[in-house]
Formats: C-alpha cells, sequence, structure tokens
C-alpha cells in the first residue's frame, strides 16, 4: 500500500568523489533495467518471430525435459519442456505479452478514472470530497487480494474482469494523489488570477491544474505497474485471472508445481524469473523516474 | 486522548459497515444472487425458487439488505452451502492458523528489516548499504508464490530440512513463515532506511551530535525513536498485506488457514464462506489499523490534538 505525504527538501548535496561513484554505479543499474525491460517488451510485441516453438504445442515423448545444458536436455529445447511436452523458452517469451497488455490496460483504467475523481474532489471540495474521501478509506481497509478472488468468484475468470479487478484497486492512490494537489493549487495565486480573468473551471483544471500534477502522476503510475502485474500473476496462478490457452506466467507456474516435488526445477524456475526480471526492472526504473521527475515524493 | 480515541473507533465502525455492505453487494455484481449460488450446480427451476425463498431473496433489496444487516450483528454471515454450518463459524475456526503465520512472518520480518535498515542508513551510500538495498529491491520484486516454490525446491525437495506442506509443529510453519515474511522485509528496511536517513538530517540530530554523544546513542536514542513513525504504520498495514499473501502461501504449502480455506471455498463455489473470509479478514485489518492509530498518537501527540 501506498502512502503519499510531501517532505521538506533536503540539505543540498555536495558533489564530491564518492558521490559521483555511487551515481555512476546507479546509473549502470538503470541502463541494464532499462534494456531487460525492453527485451521483454520486444517478446511481447513479435513473440511468434523470436520463439523457436509453438507456444501450445505438445509432444508428449518429450515432457519434462530438463534445460540443454543439462545431461539430459535437448538442444533443440533451450529452458527445456514442461509436464506437456512443450517447449518452456517459447512459453516464457509468449507469456510477456498478456502481462504487460493486462498491466498497462489496468494502470491507464485506474489512472485516467483516479486522477479525473481526485481533481473533482479537490477542486469542487464539498460532499464530493467527503464521499470520496471516505470510499478511498474503506477500500484501503479492505485486504485486497481477498476482495479481488471474491469478485472473480462471482463474476468468473477473464482477461477483461482481471484487468476490471485490477483497475477498481488502483484508483484510490491517484485520486488521493490528484485531491491533494488540486486542493493546494486552488488557493494558489496564479490560479486564481485564472480565475480573475473569466476562464471556466473545465479550462482551470485540464490546462493548469493537470500539467502540475503529471510528474507525480507518472511517478505513481510507473510504481504501481509493478504491484498491478504481481496481482495479476497472483490471480492467474490461482486458476482466477488469465486463463488458457492463453499463456500467462503466473499459470505456468500453477501448472507446473505439481511437478516441483519430483524434481522438476525448471518448469517454475523461468517463468518465475521472467517475472521477477519484469517487475524488478519495473521497480528500479520507477525509483530512478521519482529521483529525476520528484524527488520530494515520498512513497 | 478519549476524543481522539472515540472519533478513530467511530470510524473503525463505520469502515467496518461499510466493508460489510460491499461484500454484501457482491453477490449481486451479476443480477441474480441465487444463479451465483447455484453455478456448477444441475440445479432445476423449482429448486432455484425454493432456494431463493428459503434465503429471502425473493424479497424486496432494502428488506434483503436489513436481513443480512440484521444477522450480520448477530454473527450470522449465512450458512456454508456444502455443510450447512453457520459460515462464520467455519472461518473463525481456520483463522487460528493464518494469525500464528502472519505473527511469525511479521517476527521474521522485522527481526531482519529493522537491523538492516539501521546500517544502511548509518552508512549510506556505502558498498554495504547498496548491496543490502539492491538486495530489498529484489526481495520486493519476487512474487510471493515463486518464492514459495523455491523454498520448497531448495529447502523441502534438496535439502530435506522441511517438510514441502501440511500442518504440525513448528517445522511446518516455518517455510510458510519465511515466504510470506519476505515481501514486508524489503519493504519495510527501504522505509526504515529512509525515514531514519530523513531524521538524521534534522538540526536537532546536529546538535546531540554537536554535544558529543556518541554516534550510536544519537542514532539509537535521540534518532530511532522519531523514524520509528512511518514504521508503525507500514507495519499495520503490512498485516492487510500478509492477510492477501496467506492466501496464495497457505495454497502453496497446504497450511490450513482462512486463505487455504477460502480458495477451496471458490473453487467448491461455497459462497457464503468466500463472503465471511473477506468480512472476518476485513474486520481483523480495521481493529489492528485502529490499533496501530491508538500507538501513533501515543508516539506522536501531535496527531492527537489536530
Amino acid at each position: 500500500m501506498t502512502a503519499l505525504e510531501a517532505t521538506q527538501p533536503g540539505p543540498v548535496r555536495e558533489l564530491t568523489g564518492r558521490r559521483l561513484a555511487r551515481f555512476r554505479s546507479g546509473d549502470l543499474l538503470v541502463v541494464i533495467a532499462f534494456l531487460v525491460l525492453a527485451l521483454i517488451v520486444t517478446c511481447a510485441l513479435i513473440p511468434a518471430t523470436l520463439a523457436p516453438h509453438p507456444p501450445n504445442q505438445q509432444e508428449i515423448t518429450q515432457r519434462l525435459l530438463p534445460p540443454s545444458w543439462m545431461a539430459r536436455g535437448d538442444s533443440k529445447h533451450l529452458l527445456g519442456t514442461d509436464q506437456l511436452g512443450r517447449d518452456l523458452f517459447s512459453r516464457v517469451i509468449h507469456g510477456a505479452r498478456i502481462s504487460l497488455i493486462v498491466g498497462f490496460s489496468a494502470l491507464l483504467i485506474s489512472g485516467i478514472v483516479g486522477v479525473a475523481i481526485g481533481l473533482l474532489a479537490g477542486y469542487y471540495r464539498g460532499w464530493l470530497d467527503d464521499w470520496v474521501m471516505r470510499l478511498a478509506d474503506v477500500q484501503l481497509a479492505i485486504p485486497y487480494v481477498l476482495l479481488a478472488i471474491a469478485i472473480i468468484a462471482v463474476i468468473g475468470p477473464s482477461t477483461v474482469n482481471v484487468v476490471l479487478v485490477l483497475a477498481v484497486n488502483g484508483w484510490v492512490v491517484y485520486a488521493r494523489l490528484a485531491r491533494g494537489q488540486a486542493l493546494s493549487l486552488r488557493e494558489r495565486e496564479f490560479i486564481q488570477a485564472y480565475r480573475a480573468l473569466g476562464a471556466s473551471d473545465w479550462r482551470i483544471v485540464l490546462q493548469h491544474i493537470l500539467p502540475n500534477l503529471l510528474s507525480a502522476v507518472i511517478v505513481v503510475a510507473s510504481l504501481e505497474l509493478a504491484g498491478i502485474i504481481t496481482l495479476e500473476s497472483s490471480l492467474s496462478f490461482l486458476g482466477l485471472g488469465i486463463q488458457p490457452p492463453t499463456v500467462s506466467w503466473g499459470y505456468m507456474l500453477a501448472d507446473g508445481r505439481t511437478y516441483l516435488l519430483g524434481g522438476a526445477w525448471w518448469v517454475v524456475t523461468f517463468p518465475g524469473l521472467a517475472i521477477t526480471a519484469t517487475i524488478l526492472s519495473i521497480n528500479v526504473l520507477a525509483d530512478w523516474l521519482r529521483d529525476v521527475l520528484d524527488p520530494r515524493l515520498k512513497i | 486522548m478519549w476524543r481522539y480515541i472515540r472519533r478513530r473507533l467511530l470510524l473503525a465502525v463505520l469502515t467496518f459497515w461499510a466493508v460489510s455492505t460491499i461484500v454484501w453487494g457482491l453477490l449481486y455484481l451479476t443480477g441474480d444472487p441465487v444463479a451465483v449460488l447455484l453455478a456448477g450446480t444441475p440445479a432445476g427451476q423449482t429448486d432455484v425458487d425454493q432456494l431463493r425463498r428459503a434465503l429471502g431473496f425473493d424479497q424486496p433489496l432494502p428488506i434483503q439488505y436489513l436481513n443480512f444487516l440484521s444477522g450480520a450483528v448477530q454473527g450470522d454471515l449465512g450458512n456454508s452451502l456444502r455443510s450447512g454450518e453457520p459460515a462464520l463459524l467455519l472461518v473463525s475456526r481456520r483463522i487460528g492458523f493464518t494469525v500464528e503465520l502472519a505473527l511469525l512472518a511479521m517476527t521474521l520480518a522485522l527481526a531482519v528489516s529493522i537491523p538492516v535498515g539501521i546500517v544502511s542508513a548509518m552508512f549510506r551510500g556505502s558498498l554495504t548499504d547498496r548491496t543490502l538495498m539492491l538486495l530489498s529491491m529484489v526481495g520486493q520484486s519476487m512474487p510471493i508464490f515463486w518464492v514459495g516454490l523455491l523454498m520448497i525446491a531448495v529447502f523441502a525437495v534438496e535439502l530435506r530440512w522441511f517438510p514441502a506442506g501440511g500442518a504440525g509443529g513448528i517445522k511446518y510453519l516455518f517455510l510458510p513463515a519465511a515466504t510470506l515474511a519476505l515481501y514486508p522485509m524489503a519493504r519495510i528496511a527501504r522505509l526504515v532506511r529512509s525515514s531514519l536517513v530523513d531524521v538524521l538530517n534534522q538540526d536537532y540530530i546536529l546538535a546531540a551530535r554537536a554535544r558529543g554523544l556518541r554516534e550510536a546513542l544519537v542514532v539509537g536514542k535521540h534518532a530511532l525513536k522519531n523514524a520509528a513513525l512511518p514504521v508503525v504504520t507500514i507495519v499495520g498495514l503490512q498485516f492487510g498485506y500478509m492477510l492477501g499473501g496467506a492466501v496464495i502461501t497457505e495454497t502453496i504449502f497446504g497450511w490450513p488457514g482462512i486463505g487455504l480455506f477460502t480458495v477451496t471455498a471458490i473453487h467448491e463455489r461455497d459462497f457464503p464462506v468466500v463472503q465471511a473470509a473477506v468480512v472476518l479478514a476485513s474486520g481483523m485489518f480495521i481493529a489492528l489499523n485502529f490499533l496501530v492509530d491508538l500507538l501513533y498518537g501515543w508516539l506522536d501527540p501531535r496527531i492527537r490534538f489536530s
């Protein structure tokens, strides 16, 4: 869960050699994260071109082959095969697509809805503001994973429903952020001046308050993306998310976990590695974005 | 202080009421609650009508809501569709397992994250700090179900130190607790560090150092107390995460807590049990955050009077 608060700007940092060295090693991490994410986005865009086999092609005689560098491995299956003889490498590549599609759709919906609600609440205040903030408090008081699986249990698992459930989870953070900014900006002199000049509320909110909010929204969105993708893969892992034949990393893990006890570690290791690499890269980039765009934002 | 407590308590009760209403409303998401309850069963029209009357779903919506409320305040959240026993009773029988799991996990998380955060903040910028923070970033990025499966692969299948699942003594509890602890551990370590760094930049710390106090005393006595505030909040919030994380951890390790029970209930389409689980878990979370609020008000008098 995320709490936002602006703090006083810290003392001016002196530029020493040690500090420079730290910046450089930090930047290297950012470059690596960027490259990893670029690779994952490429997989999501053109999986069929990159993968050596179709993701759902079964070869029962080739089931549970270990990765190719191991003793019983087959050079045709770089990361080995799963319990149905499907090529793991190809499935990991194909799995990138649904994670990113679901992640970005949910992010966009919750971001737009959340910012809109927050702006209205903060700008007009009154009963709207009271209700919106109460609702946000109530939602934060529910352990959301439990509520999410309960909702999915009623409306049924499907890609669209997963996006909806994730979007419903996400709007609160943006609403609080946008409300806080709108509340403080509406009293500022430049906004008062526009109002005195006769600008409409719409114009003030869209052209003068919203732009002031964007960098903070981008930072929060990048941090939220990691959480959304984690939650999607968790739901898929429980069988309440993305359904086969669509390949998703979470479902691959759930599917393969029975074979773990038999020693087939690769079936669960590689999809999990893919999720972790994605989330780690997003987290590193989000941290960096915050430092660059809005260092006062403490999350 | 009493006014503060009263206001917080009122807020907690209102929140709980709102949460219960939302959970009640879930059944109506698809339009017909009876269809949700009977989905996947070969029920004929007479069965549907019978259940509709038996559960009061044939009455006007406001009456249904009042029936739900009057039942809920008496601890009646409906009966399990499988066993016919009260859903709340079934769920509360399992809650002890989850509490046990969450408490051990939180103890593990705090025991590691607080020292790590302090060391990182005291030697910020050093190689130690960077390594620890990179590690915590990795820990924060690993999905919990993957952590659990890796734990099983390494400690149960390869090394055979712990059982892969089930319930029994402490040795069954260790792997699930370690799994559940990883995310809060990473999260709290980063927060302790950033919060302590903030405090160490304040003037009163400079004053303490100028008086010639030893660094251990400056950090341990003067800085930590103020740095603890955000940490207390996040510990409360992380328990909420744990209630969710327990769903996955318990599923992986077959730990018979409220999470595994809920997932099983979903697969058996026993919806009253699912509802009872969400209400009970939310109630615990709200109560816990109420306690955190009290602790907060006690730690920081400015909050009580605002």
